[in-house]
């Protein structure tokens, strides 16, 4: 260091330097134990490097060594808040694979079910959302709404987020007697309440600052991404296989696929909004006539699929799931992997990220809805 | 004028939003959903289908239904049911029948997938609605299904 | 006279009678103290546990009910929880300023409650300069915070504290004018004759459009003075876990969060007493039946009613809105409330030159 006058510019020894911080693996924004590492300069970002497999459990692997029947219920812990859609995934692929056609009361109530599940995934999403962005209230009422969806499901299926509902060939149990009653009246309860979700956080001054223009994810990049669903939705690109591969009841019903233009934070939030409307608009179609029909077709005791390989994609509340399964002709599959959404989803998130200040990086992960099981499996 | 519409603008959207938490606030009696979990135990009702733990149904005579075929064994992702058996001389007919010893579960692997309780052939093991499920020791949470000195009901085959 | 002025005498009285004049003045100090170290523990408990409780029902749910009636005493059991807990800290902290950061806030927040009148003759020391000595004091805590986030040794405790230096900085600015607007009316830095001038209105209802303006302006200013939401980014739990109490545990940690509640009755107790009328009963000039009846209220209960008021708006704004970004606080400060205040100051200014004001 050398020595000046007090006039002299002291700027060479003065400088900035950038730090790192971990962000996780427990942190209250990444939503579970998801590291991430995030190059900071002031409160500027200026690289992100997610470290993943902190909640890692193998379920590829124990797959190989679990039958068929036994796979299903083992989806239910990878993106636990959609796990009625991930089941379907895996007896959708087993079904085709064995050529089993089953019958449309099954379609239909699995759709329900699922639709169901999106918006109690989009409902905890949109409290901790909120909570992200420092408005706690949002939680408690999105799960005040959420409960009575998990109550819809604990009287069908006996769970409220491990569902197990589904079966190869059909489903587990008929739907309960006041499925219908109670599901009308959750509609009517809920559609009341996403006008007080819009007063409370969507119009909001604080809230519309804090996400618009954020974090904008561009098509181009987003698609190199192989990032799917809501978050792909927000930037414009039509992704919805319940559209483009329409599966179990989604032929015979009207929705919109929502689509944003701007593919910033408050994009992403609008599509998942608007997403609960469209839900809840499918449910309404299907519920008054649920057809009759056989809740089980006949499989035989011991699942076994033809060697070959199949795929079998569905949209969960978070993107695209795809479950591929290679099939040497035995008991369990030779290899099977999940084309998780939450993993490229998180993938794109240094490029989003960069240039934005922690707060704004809080938001920007909060609506790329991420399960950090679903990423890690 | 921008500046001074943005202010109104937003401070409107603000009191919009007060005005919602405001709402339950002052009508917290009524819209309160929490429950007071271990006051109410007494009341608690479960749904038919709800999924606790494993439990085996005996009647009076201290019988139940399972043959010890092992289909629940089998059935099971986890590992977590295991069936002792033997085949046990029947002495009315003169013949060896399968008879379970125990049939134990171990609840500290289980999922609650309901896959035992579906390949279970006569019904013998049922889901409970039991739910506290915690134990100080993991010993307490392997357990044998069937009670000391129960048999096989009469004329319950698989 | 006051009930609380002849209170005060009585006991000024009983005092001479037993000691010498000096030894009255000390064992009167002594006394003061210990009545705002108890009022301060008191008071920071009962706030937590409001706060906890009216949280709790905007949050559809009911909040501590077990510990005693209502769960009253919940945050008493906290507290004593706090108290018999180990402190655990970095091993790298510099464990000087460590220990020292919480006594900055916690004093200052005790330096400043004691100006401000509680009824009549009931405040700590009742100086000329009163507000003047009020923002000076208030911001001491502010280097509270810094020290804190400085000597934790922790990254997310400096970013915390680094926000809260540059928006007490500017924060401060609008909190001191919004009050100087007020002062233009009253024509004095001391809080018993801001008071007493309120003996027929309340400064908010004399000054018109500018004095409201002034008004939510300073209970803007004052939420983000506290670090409450939306202001609080310092602490900011999503982003930052604690902020700058990220590092502390028990009874210094009691203190961080014992201080942000008393800062929050500071800024309420202010605004209760400038524009509020204090303890001052709610008068009308001309209705000398209706001012009677209110005078038989207590000033401490007017005081104490109008600061709770002020209060429940504030935890009312915590449970609504969401968090500020760093930038936008910056925004709000010096592109929206500052240049409004310059501007209300002149208005308020050129009203009480022309005697529009009541």
């Amino acid at each position: 260091m050398k020595s000046g006058t007090l006039f002299d510019p002291i700027e060479q020894d003065l400088h900035t330097d950038e730090y790192k911080i971990n962000m996780g693996p427990q942190h209250p924004a990444t939503h579970g134990v998801l590291r991430l590492i995030l190059t900071i300069d002031g409160e500027v970002i200026k690289h992100v490097e997610p470290d993943l497999g902190y909640i890692h459990r193998s379920i590829e692997k124990i797959c190989e060594r679990d039958n068929y029947r036994q796979i299903v219920h083992l989806t239910d812990r990878m993106d636990y808040l959609s796990s009625h859609i991930n089941n379907e995934a895996v007896c959708l692929l087993i079904e085709n694979a064995l050529e089993i056609e089953v019958s449309d009361r099954v379609k239909v109530i699995r759709t329900i079910i699922a639709e169901l599940t999106r918006i109690s995934s989009h409902l905890l999403w949109w409290g901790v959302m909120g909570m992200d962005v420092g408005a706690l209230t949002t939680f408690m009422y999105g799960f005040r709404e959420r409960e009575m969806i998990n109550d819809i499901f604990e009287n069908t299926c006996g769970a409220r987020l491990t569902m197990n509902y589904n079966v190869p060939g059909g489903l587990m149990w008929d739907i309960y007697k006041d499925f219908v009653k109670d599901t009308k009246a959750f509609l009517r309860h809920f559609v009341t309440k996403l006008k007080e979700y819009n007063d409370l956080l969507t119009d909001n001054v604080i809230f519309r600052k804090r996400t618009e223009g954020v974090g904008i994810l561009s098509k181009e990049t987003a698609i190199s991404y192989g990032v799917t669903g809501p978050t792909l939705r927000g930037s414009g690109v039509s992704c919805d296989i319940r559209k483009l591969f329409p599966y179990s009841a989604y032929d015979k019903v009207q929705f919109d696929e929502i689509l944003m233009k701007g593919g910033d934070t408050f994009d992403r939030y609008l599509v998942r909004m608007k997403e609960m409307e469209q839900s809840v608009s499918i449910i309404e179609q299907l519920i008054d006539n649920i057809p009759e029909g056989s809740i089980l077709e006949k499989t035989r005791a011991v699942i076994k699929l033809p060697p070959g390989e199949f795929y079998q994609r569905v949209e969960t509340a978070r993107g695209e799931l795809g479950v591929y399964v290679i099939s040497d002709g035995k008991k369990s599959p030779y290899r099977m992997k999940f084309r998780s959404p939450g993993f490229s989803n998180l993938s794109v998130i240094n490029e989003i990220a960069v240039g934005h200040k922690i707060g704004d990086f809080v938001a920007i992960i909060s609506t790329l809805d991420l399960v950090i099981p679903d990423i890690d499996r | 004028m921008g500046y001074f519409s943005d202010i109104y603008k937003g401070f409107k959207t603000l009191l919009t939003g007060m005005r919602v938490t405001g709402k339950y606030f002052f009508n917290a009696r009524k819209e309160i959903i929490t429950q007071q979990y271990p006051d109410n135990r007494s009341t608690l009702t479960f749904p038919e289908r709800f999924r606790g733990r494993v439990y085996m149904p005996h009647n009076e005579n201290n019988e139940h239904r399972c043959t010890g075929c092992q289909a629940c064994e089998i059935a099971c992702p986890n590992g977590s049911i295991e069936i002792v058996w033997d085949r046990i001389l029947n002495p009315d007919t003169g013949k060896k029948k399968k008879t379970i010893d125990k049939h134990i579960y171990h609840l500290s692997m289980c999922t609650m997938c309901n896959l035992c309780i579906i390949a279970c052939p006569t019904d013998a093991i049922k889901m409970s609605h039991e739910f506290e499920l915690a134990a100080f020791d993991r010993a307490d949470l392997t357990m044998v299904l069937n009670q000391p000195g129960s048999k096989l009901m009469d004329g319950v085959e698989d | 006279m006051h009930g609380t002025e002849r209170f005060t005498a009585t006991v000024h009285e009983w005092l001479l009678s037993i000691f010498t004049a000096g030894t009255t003045h000390f064992v009167e100090m002594v006394l003061i103290g210990l009545a705002y170290l108890g009022f301060f523990a008191i008071a920071g408990l009962a706030l937590v546990y409001l706060e906890r409780r009216i949280a709790a029902f905007f949050q559809v749910r009911l909040g501590p009910n077990r510990v005693g009636p209502q769960g009253m005493f919940q945050t008493l059991a906290d507290a004593l929880k706090l108290v018999a807990k180990e402190p655990i800290g970095t091993k790298k902290a510099d464990s000087f300023l460590y220990s020292l950061a919480p006594y900055f806030l916690i004093i200052s927040s005790l330096m400043a409650i004691s100006v401000i009148p509680m009824g009549a003759g009931f405040s700590g020391f009742d100086i000329d300069v009163g507000v003047f000595f009020l923002i000076a004091v208030s911001s001491i805590g502010v280097l509270g915070i810094l020290i804190a986030g400085w000597g934790s040794y922790n990254k997310y405790a400096l970013i915390g504290a680094l926000r809260s230096g540059a928006q007490m900085i500017s924060y401060e600015l609008s909190v001191g004018l919004s009050l100087l607007t007020m002062i233009l009316l009253v024509g004095s830095l001391r809080f018993s004759d801001i008071v007493q001038s309120q003996s027929d209105y309340w400064l908010i209802f004399k000054g018109h459009i500018p004095a409201l303006i002034a008004f939510i302006i300073f209970i803007i200013s004052g939420t983000a003075e506290s670090n409450r939401t939306p202001f609080d980014l310092v602490e900011a739990e999503s982003e930052l876990g604690a902020g700058f109490h990220s590092e502390y545990s028990g009874i210094q940690f009691a203190f961080f969060f014992l201080s942000e509640f008393i800062n929050m009755f500071i800024i309420s107790a202010v605004a209760a007493t400038v524009f509020w009328g204090g303890w001052m009963p709610l008068h009308l000039g001309g209705f000398s039946g209706f001012n009677q009846t209110m005078d038989y209220i207590p000033g401490p209960i007017w005081f104490l009613g109008k600061t709770g008021v002020i209060i429940f708006l504030m935890m009312w704004f915590r449970w609504t809105f969401p968090r500020l970004r760093i930038d936008q606080l910056m925004k709000l400060e010096w592109k929206y409330l500052l240049p409004l205040n310059l501007i209300n100051i002149l208005i308020m200014a050129f009203v009480v030159w022309m005697g529009w004001h009541l």
